[in-house]
């Protein structure tokens, strides 16, 4: 029960309209060893909350107001140099588009020893040792460190950008949609592999995601963000089983049951509004 | 239970992949091998599978959109890989898609008006003020209005243009309608608004549907028959209580296996 992250009012708008908030007084805690989910739909600004603590917001944007305090440290107006330390180091991340994530010449390899060359100034023997052990712990064949990114399968490469993430084992990783763009068998072992690596390293993780699935299979923890804002968090069996807020009884109604016995019942904006505003 | 109003016997169709350094080399892959399907009158057949299934190529294969390396496609009664130009273009106003992407599948010059009453221009029915009548029916029965017929796809959000897409597609009176992935590009609660007018529709204009869809979850509420492929095969085909209650093929049992959330969010 270690507290590892903790976002105090984190606030982002829009450059040129301060008024305009994308993301509205977020707070909330990570502890190393636990999950937490924050899930929402398109434009609820989850993905934002994720790239404001990694300080990698677009130009465009600005945090206009709040703490992102990690290992005791906020990040939040510290330099690019001090912040580049951490990234890749202390926190990892990945994303959801394999594909472009990765250099598509050059070898996996090549790419998961820049990370270990930048922050742990490996070299040698020691590099290559560790390139087959990272590879071996994401389940791909150590022989593979050769081989380019098309040579690989869309889940074979999620592998390899999580051993690129864990290289230099963070106390927390960032993932924003990890699975999206995967088949579902696939998604399923890649899910597996993140909580394995989770518990095995005592890591923070903070997941960003759409599907309500995904985070009754992966969170401890689950914040659900609506237009900005922090509409409902807690325990998942709490969230998912007793919703309290109406958005996250709406959204969840709208979510299609593996068995098909619940009918769908889409979101009444129209009460949603009225019962936000009352 | 009804008459069988589009059926599919032994299609195949496979593509050449170059391979090998520098893609000197070409393999064939086989999309569809030995295909076999029969969609019922007033229902809806899922076909699922992951991707490179071969599950697109076949929603193309049957409306004749690619064509076929053998087997036919039978559309009550007529064998459409046989068919003429005219002759198709005739039948092709009962066969309809509704796409994937509704921001792809939207000409973006075009007024909604325009893109939702082509089909109607292309094969002349009724007259210019019919027509008219016809697409602001169709636009309020999906949920748009008579003014949006003015306005272009960009306008919209991604639900809406892809009530625009369903508009385009039953405003010519379809039979058949094949969905591939309808709603894989939409947040789930417009997702479930969209299920839901798919299936009034198919009640109000009798139609029958094939949906392809990646997606268990949707296929369960929709579907009342899945046909499960996998490495351009139907491996599995039934009832979708059947199917999902008892699964004959471990591939199938797989892939149910892996539907995220499956124990927690049963309820």
């Amino acid at each position: 029960m270690t507290e590892l992250l903790r976002i105090e009012g984190l606030t982002v708008t829009p450059q040129n309209a301060p008024d305009k908030l994308l993301v509205n007084n977020v707070s909330f805690t990570l502890e190393s060893g636990k999950t937490t989910c924050v899930v929402g739909e398109s434009g609820s600004g989850k993905s934002l909350t994720a790239l404001s603590v990694m300080g990698l917001l677009s130009s465009q944007l600005r945090l206009a107001q709040g703490k992102v305090i990690f290992q005791g440290q906020d990040l939040v107006g510290i330099s690019n140099d001090e912040l580049r330390k951490i990234r890749g180091g202390r926190i990892g991340m990945i994303f959801q588009e394999p594909m472009t994530s990765l250099n598509p010449v050059l070898t996996i390899g090549k790419q998961i020893s820049e990370t270990l060359i930048v922050h742990q100034g490996l070299g040698g023997q020691a590099l290559k040792a560790r390139i087959a052990a990272l590879l071996e712990q994401v389940g791909i064949p150590a022989g593979r460190a050769s081989s380019y990114p098309d040579e690989l399968s869309g889940g074979q490469r999620q592998r390899v950008m999580i051993a690129m993430s864990i290289a230099c084992e963070p106390a927390m990783l960032i993932a924003d949609e990890p699975t999206t763009a995967l088949d579902v068998t696939v998604q399923a072992q890649i899910l597996a592999l993140l909580n394995e690596l989770k518990t095995r390293m005592n890591m923070a993780m903070l997941f960003i995601t759409h599907d309500f699935g995904v985070v009754a299979d992966i969170a401890d923890d689950v914040v659900v963000m609506f237009r900005g804002e922090i509409v409902e968090s807690g325990p998942v069996a709490e969230v998912l089983h007793n919703p309290q807020h109406p958005y996250t009884q709406a959204l969840l109604a709208c979510v299609p049951d593996a068995d098909g016995k619940r009918p769908l019942k889409p979101i009444d904006y129209a009460w949603l509004n009225e019962g936000a505003a009352a | 239970m009804s008459e069988i109003i589009l059926s599919a016997r032994h299609l195949t169709k496979s593509y050449k992949q170059r391979s090998g350094r520098f893609g000197l080399g070409a393999t064939q892959v086989k999309a569809l091998n030995d295909v076999s399907l029969d969609l019922k009158q007033g229902s809806t057949l899922a076909v699922v599978g992951e991707s490179g299934s071969g599950k697109s190529t076949l929603a193309r294969c049957l409306l004749q959109l690619l064509p076929l390396d053998g087997g036919e496609v039978l559309f009550q009664g007529r064998d459409l890989a046989k068919l003429s130009g005219s002759a198709l273009r005739e039948q092709r106003r009962f066969l309809q898609m509704v796409f994937q992407d509704p921001f792809a599948s939207l000409n973006p010059r075009m007024r909604v008006g325009q893109i939702v009453g082509e089909g109607l221009l292309i094969h002349q029915l009724g007259t210019q003020e019919e027509r008219h009548d016809k697409v602001v029916r169709m636009l309020q029965r999906v949920g748009l209005s008579e003014a949006d017929m003015q306005k272009y796809p960009h306008q919209f959000s991604g639900g809406q243009r892809q009530r625009i897409g369903i508009a385009r597609a039953l405003v010519l009176e379809p039979r058949v309608v094949v969905c591939d992935e309808p709603v894989s590009a939409l947040d789930v609660s417009i997702q479930a608004q969209i299920l839901l007018l798919l299936k009034e529709l198919q009640q109000e204009m009798a139609l029958s549907y094939l949906f392809i869809s990646h997606d268990l979850r949707v296929v369960r509420h929709i579907a009342d028959e899945v046909a499960v492929m996998y490495q351009g095969k139907l491996i599995e085909q039934g009832s979708v209580e059947s199917i999902y209650d008892a699964p004959a093929e471990e591939y199938t049992r797989n892939l149910l296996q892996s539907i995220p959330g499956r124990r927690a969010l049963a309820a």
